[in-house]
């Protein structure tokens, strides 16, 4: 068996890709995501009213204006700061994950999705020739990819709009010349640190692509098996991080391997991260990075998030009392909460402070699980201050999402279980749209939005790239604005991002919205999941320490990005064989004269059922199996 | 060669299940305890006769493994209720050790001890119990059992099923309360009991203990209704709970998988009777409705909170949309409007019709019908009610009955069956004209009333499509009534050739394991050999001709990819190996020492072939045998040197011999067919190199003889 690290992402947004070889003789490609944060390298469409005072009307004009304007400016400007103009003025392209059109996607057998970021670049890969892999994902996971991936294209239709119909071709800042006048800082995102990552940009899919992609995907429900060709036996766990996204387990005859994607132990709307379903397995393969910035937050004792020093050393020594599961899973479980309790207070504070100021807030989502949360904590805030300050929440599928969340009891958390079994409605923004506080448009110039507009507002908007969507007019609303916040998520490079907004006098906050995960914690869920190897990716070599004596030892590998890790293969050379007893009864046994040895020849039929090799008498097999071909009449879903 | 002929022996050794399901050996003679070692010695003596063992094994290792498989292999079911009769549904099973009770339900038509399940036939403990749907029948016993009796070990439900059981709990708790009866429980105990359930998912795999597996299918019927899938160890049974298998208005269609499965237990309330399209009752249940608002009259429609009301609702929604009418429709409970919300939340478990309607409008919005008030009773113009209870049992919808009863411009809807005894029953039988009201005064029953079955159950079409598709090794049926239930397990055992029960309250059925399998280890290649095709062709004609060139006889494909494994039995340890591992396996096993391997082949001719051969040539005896063979195989075989050495033939390390042992190792399992004519066996045996060739001279040597 073999892995080969594509690209190790970057986090929540952009997940980690790999694939795996010869899973008993498949190939299997874990998470197919789309690099939105090099969105950051594009310009957002220019306010209109800059062209429309220049008397330019026409789309492709604008276009051959500004590109020789902006030549111009860069020959100028190379060695000062990095200026808006410096950006890449077009349509925008997209960033598929690096190395996986180097692979024939029909030789795919298997993609396995564990979140709904790491499908958006799927549609790419199911449009291919020859593209013919079952894709599995769990329900939930499916529905809001569908919804984020209309949502992307029903954005990116504003740059359509603006550059008029794509040139056939490469774009221009493709060719050579062009890519020798970025400045440095740009041109890195767009052909990579290697110079290996031009390929990799298209144009965005189409609603069609999407729709195709929907169809061929194979959706699964919370712990569902799947069973690939009777082979491999595929289930999806919770992994706590979002509605629907999970870690997979993928069963076959010779080895049971455990794929952990990104992964929080206690959510406050999702699921619990089930890791108790994980144990036992052969290999675990940990493609988790999201923790690795943070931790030297947690170094540099950042002002913003204090941990106590007592939680740390609490993790360290819970490894010792290891049999204690119960108190271990606690501790797990405890840490979490408190933190991103705090952090979000924090979040909500710095916007009371806006809001009283009379500025107005915005709120680049991405996160569906934020979103809930802060639309549950703001008006609670807001309600206490008795300040009338509506929220919108502004995206082409946010009423959609958010009847969404109303409907999948399967994927939350236990308490919002509890109160959907005591008949009140899970999350509160049912509640605060009937009461007028919360209100929802499918877009910034609906004719809804205007009527109902009122300054200072909250708005959650789309897109966090800032470079798409609502958040753009938005930002050049408020940008001049001292009293106006803008709320954005860590790991998005606010420098580059906010360039087409300076100057820019709004605050702008910038933290991370996810609960940390911190390496004790992490040392010893891998401990406590008792893997027979463990794969980890080699940023963590020096920081995660496997080499405690008083644990069971259990090899560890290190992948690197780019390259092939071979996995040993498992330790006796045989497989479990499963005889039926009407066969069994029918051998004829020899015994050696010698040796305490009996044999004989085998007869039957070897099938693969479930992931097991079953000898089967020929015949009655035969027969079992027509009858169970039978298509059954269905309605429900 | 040493031979064991004994078949018993791979079983015994490595999974004793062949032994224990002897019909002979019941659970009792199995040593259990420890200490009784007078029974242990006593089970040897009786097993010893019975099971040859190489000396080195230790007969110790037999009998541990004995005890731990040893416990009720096979499926047991024992019925407390709904065992020929509809209520109370509740079954037993030990699969393969694991207990399970399936629904745990009680009877509305008794009040006495009859109403709850005897759970005191229960021997032993629990390890889990699952609830297929929220109705009172299959989980009203459930608060008693375990806040009363004391069970407090797993209990499994569907999302909805948690969700809206304790609404119909509470409701059935408030009637009784209502009516003076004391329960058997209080409100708490169902709280309590609730938060002991554990929600689960459709086919979401759940372990229980370490062999227990369990998943819930679709089942149509009611919102949250599942059939219950349970397998421990090879032993695989569904529990279907109640089912439909035709889609309505809000749910969809009983789906499941194929499954191998032992058992089905399936429940029987429509055994023989065979339903109309649903189409045809919802327009004449529409048409009712209608003519009778239209003429200025009230419709009361009985029902439960639950289920049929919610169907209902959206069938007069849409009609109302539709048809543009505005007179009002009302619901008389708050359970109802409780229930609504569920049901707005839990849209994923309804049908695909309405699933897909959740991005533009929750079809659970309702927007023509509204709550009831009880002053509006008697508010003048026409209108259509909703009333619980069903049946017209007693509380509201019975108070509005007594005043709509008189007018004959009223129409009172029974939609579904109402259980004898009731008012309901009554007046859909025709039998009802007066009614005492509380006053002592008598009410003229004057209103029309129709009764429509919109039933949620399978019909007996469904219930053998059911089977056919899962088509298991055996059917059990409950939930019906007994003549009925006798006359579908004939149409089962006579249709699918397969054992059906039918059993009554505290019955047990006995179902030995059938899909058993032992378990080996195989090797590597061993397992690609048998995965790559490995056909052979060959025209084998019954004339005896091998190489003829008569085209008409038929061409056979063989794909024997197993034959060419070769399972040892080494200390203990079952291993499968490729024969071309073989001689590696015995290094190994022969301490390192080459070994030289042998296989081997006897095989009978029949004589009449054989004496018109030797006849031909005025020969007798083996030798003559031979000598005719060796002629024979050196006219089809000009390319190898055939020998005859006298005693055999020799081609290569290949030997063929007649064969007078009559129990020689080597002889296959095979009859020999016309037992009139005497037969000849051949003894033949070939290093491995010669396989090929061998197994040509073989099969050329039974055609040309």
């Amino acid at each position: 068996m073999k892995l080969t690290c594509l690209s190790s992402g970057t986090g929540y947004q952009y997940p980690p890709c790999h694939i795996l070889e010869d899973v008993c003789g498949f190939r299997i490609l874990l998470d197919c995501p789309l690099d939105l944060s090099a969105l950051s390298v594009f310009s957002p469409v220019p306010p209109d009213n800059g062209f429309v005072s220049d008397g330019e009307s026409s789309h492709i004009s604008a276009r051959d204006c500004y590109d020789k304007e902006q030549e111009i400016r860069k020959r100028q400007k190379f060695g000062t700061p990095l200026h808006g103009e410096d950006l890449i003025h077009d349509e925008l392209w997209y960033k598929t994950v690096k190395n996986l059109h180097l692979w024939d996607p029909s030789s795919i057998d298997v993609v396995l999705i564990s979140s709904v970021m790491g499908m958006l670049g799927l549609p790419f890969l199911t449009r291919a020739e020859g593209f013919s892999a079952k894709i599995y994902v769990t329900d939930a996971a499916a529905r809001l990819a569908r919804l984020m991936m209309e949502d992307l294209v029903s954005m990116n239709m504003e740059f359509q709009y603006f550059y008029g119909p794509r040139e056939s071709g490469a774009p221009h800042w493709m060719r050579r010349e062009e890519l020798e006048l970025l400045r440095p800082e740009v041109k890195e995102v767009v052909v990579g640190k290697d110079g290996s990552e031009l390929g990799v940009w298209m144009p965005l899919y189409s609603l069609a692509d999407v729709m195709d992609c929907m169809q061929k995907v194979q959706t699964l429900k919370y712990a569902e098996a799947a069973c690939y060709n009777g082979t491999l036996v595929l289930k999806p766990f919770s992994s706590g991080s979002e509605i629907g996204s999970c870690n997979w387990t993928i069963d076959g005859p010779k080895r049971n391997i455990t794929w952990l994607s990104c992964s929080i132990f206690a959510s406050k709307h999702a699921m619990n991260f089930d890791y108790d379903a994980l144990r036992g397995r052969d290999l675990v393969l940990y493609s988790d990075k999201q923790f690795l910035p943070l931790m030297d937050e947690v170094q540099s004792n950042d002002a913003s998030s204090t941990i106590p020093s007592k939680d740390l050393s609490d993790l360290r020594c819970c490894s010792a009392d290891k049999d204690d599961w119960k108190k271990l899973s606690e501790s797990l479980l405890s840490t979490d909460e408190i933190l991103e309790k705090e952090k979000l207070d924090f979040i909500c504070s710095c916007i009371l402070q806006s809001v009283q100021a009379g500025g107005s807030v915005v709120i680049p989502y991405n996160r569906l699980g934020i979103l809930l949360q802060l639309l549950e904590m703001i008006p609670v805030l807001l309600e206490s201050l008795a300040a009338d300050v509506p929220i919108y929440v502004i995206s082409s599928i946010a009423a959609e999402l958010l009847a969404f969340t109303t409907v999948v009891p399967e994927w939350v958390c236990k308490p919002r279980q509890e109160k959907m079994f005591s008949g009140e409605p899970m999350f509160s923004h049912v509640d605060l749209m009937s009461k007028r506080k919360l209100h929802v448009f499918s877009a910034i110039h609906s004719p809804e939005l205007l009527t109902t507009w009122q300054e200072p507002c909250i708005i959650f908007a789309s897109h966090w790239s800032l470079r798409l969507g609502a958040v753009v007019h938005l930002l050049r609303r408020w940008g001049g604005d001292a009293n106006s916040l803008l709320i954005l998520e860590d790991g998005v490079d606010a420098d580059i991002a906010l360039l087409p907004f300076k100057p820019l006098e709004m605050k702008v906050l910038q933290c991370s919205f996810l609960p940390e995960r911190r390496l004790p914690k992490i040392e010893c869920l891998l401990k406590l999941l008792q893997p027979k190897i463990l794969v980890l990716p080699d940023d963590l070599k020096e920081k995660l320490d496997f080499s405690n004596p008083s644990s069971d030892k259990f090899p560890v590998l290190y992948y690197t990005e780019g390259k092939t890790l071979c996995l040993p293969s498992s330790p006796e050379g045989s497989v479990d064989l499963e005889i039926a007893s009407v066969l069994a009864e029918r051998l004829v046994w020899q015994t050696l004269e010698k040796h305490d040895v009996m044999y004989t020849r085998l007869e039957g039929e070897l099938v693969m059922e479930q992931g097991k090799f079953r000898l089967l008498p020929g015949i009655a097999r035969a027969d079992s199996h027509l009858s169970k071909t039978k298509e059954m009449k269905t309605d429900a879903g | 060669f040493l031979g064991i002929n004994d078949p018993g022996f791979l079983l015994s050794r490595h999974r004793p299940l062949a032994i224990s399901n002897c019909p002979t050996t019941s659970s009792d003679d199995l040593p259990l305890q420890p200490l009784a070692a007078g029974r242990w010695l006593r089970f040897l003596g009786k097993l010893l006769p019975v099971l040859r063992w190489p000396p080195q094994a230790c007969p110790f290792l037999l009998l541990v493994e004995i005890r731990q498989s040893a416990p009720a292999m096979g499926i047991e079911c024992l019925v407390l209720g709904a065992g020929q009769e509809i209520g109370k549904s509740c079954v037993i099973v030990t699969i393969n050790g694991m207990r399970i009770m399936f629904d745990c339900g009680m009877h509305l038509g008794h009040s006495d001890e009859e109403r709850y399940p005897d759970f005191s036939l229960i021997d032993g403990s629990l390890d889990c119990v699952v609830i297929t749907h929220f109705h009172l029948d299959h989980i009203g016993a459930l608060p008693y059992f375990t806040e009363v009796v004391g069970y407090n070990g797993p209990i499994y439900m569907t999302y909805p099923t948690k969700a809206l059981a304790p609404l119909m709990l509470e409701d059935f708790l408030r009637i009784s309360v209502g009516r003076g009866v004391e329960e058997k429980f209080t409100a708490e105990d169902i709280s309590a009991c609730m938060k002991k359930v554990t929600p689960i998912d459709l086919k979401q795999n759940i372990q229980v203990g370490k062999d227990l597996q369990i998943r819930a299918y679709y089942a149509g019927h009611v919102l949250g209704a599942a059939m219950v899938y349970a397998k421990v160890g090879d032993a695989s049974m569904v529990y279907t709970g109640d089912y439909n298998m035709t889609p309505d208005r809000h749910l969809g269609a009983a789906q499941i998988d194929p499954l191998e499965l032992d058992l089905v237990i399936t429940e029987s309330t429509y055994a023989t009777t065979v339903r109309d399209s649903k189409y045809a009752s919802e327009r004449k249940f529409l048409k009712a409705v209608h003519d009778c608002v239209v003429a200025g009259g009230k419709v009361l429609i009985p029902t439960f909170a639950l289920g049929r009301a919610q169907e209902l609702f959206i069938l007069l929604e849409d009609y109302w949309e539709r048809m543009n009418l505005k007179v009002p429709i009302y619901f008389s409970s708050g359970l109802t409007k409780q229930a609504n919300i569920y049901y707005k939340t839990l849209m994923s478990w309804t049908n695909k019709k309405i699933k897909d309607t959740i991005a533009l409008q929750n079809a659970f919005n309702l927007k023509h019908v509204v709550s009831f008030d009880r002053s509006q009773i008697n508010a003048p113009g026409p209108c259509v009610l909703f009333a619980s209870p069903g049946m017209l049992s007693g509380g509201l919808s019975l108070e509005v009955f007594k005043q709509w009863a008189p007018s004959e411009v009223n129409l009172v809807m029974l939609p579904g069956h109402c259980v004898a005894g009731t008012i309901g029953h009554k007046l859909a039988s025709g039998k009802l004209t007066k009614l005492y009201a509380d006053n002592n005064s008598q009410i003229e029953i004057r209103c029309k009333n129709v009764n429509l079955s919109f039933s949620a159950h399978t019909d007996s079409k469904g219930i053998m499509d059911l089977l056919k598709f899962l088509s298991p090794k055996h059917a059990m049926l409950v939930h019906g009534e007994k003549p009925r239930m006798s006359i579908l397990k004939k149409k089962i055992e006579s249709e699918m050739g397969i054992k059906c029960y039918d059993p009554p309250n505290g019955g047990l059925v006995k179902i030995p394991s059938a899909t058993v399998h032992v378990k080996a280890q195989t090797s590597d290649s061993f397992a690609k050999s048998c995965q790559s095709p490995n056909f052979s062709l060959s025209r084998c004609s019954t004339s005896g001709a091998v190489l003829s060139t008569d085209l008409a006889s038929p061409l056979t494909v063989t794909d024997d990819r197993v034959g060419e494994a070769i399972l040892f039995v080494d200390g203990g340890k079952a291993r499968g190996v490729h024969k071309d591992e073989l001689e590696l396996e015995l290094i190994v096993s022969g301490e390192g020492k080459p070994q030289v391997v042998l296989f081997g082949h006897c095989f009978p001719i029949r004589s009449k072939n054989l004496t018109n051969a030797t006849g031909r040539l005025g020969l007798s005896g083996s030798r003559s045998l031979l000598k005719v063979l060796a002629l024979e195989l050196s006219h089809l075989f000009p390319q190898v040197d055939v020998q005859n050495m006298g005693d055999f033939l020799q081609v290569g390390s290949f030997i063929l011999s007649v064969c007078t042992n009559a129990s020689c190792t080597r002889r296959s399992s095979e009859v020999p067919g016309d037992p009139s004519t005497t037969c000849t066996y051949f003894c033949c045996s070939w290093c491995m190199e010669d396989e090929k060739l061998a197994l040509a001279i073989i099969s050329s040597v039974r055609n040309s003889l």
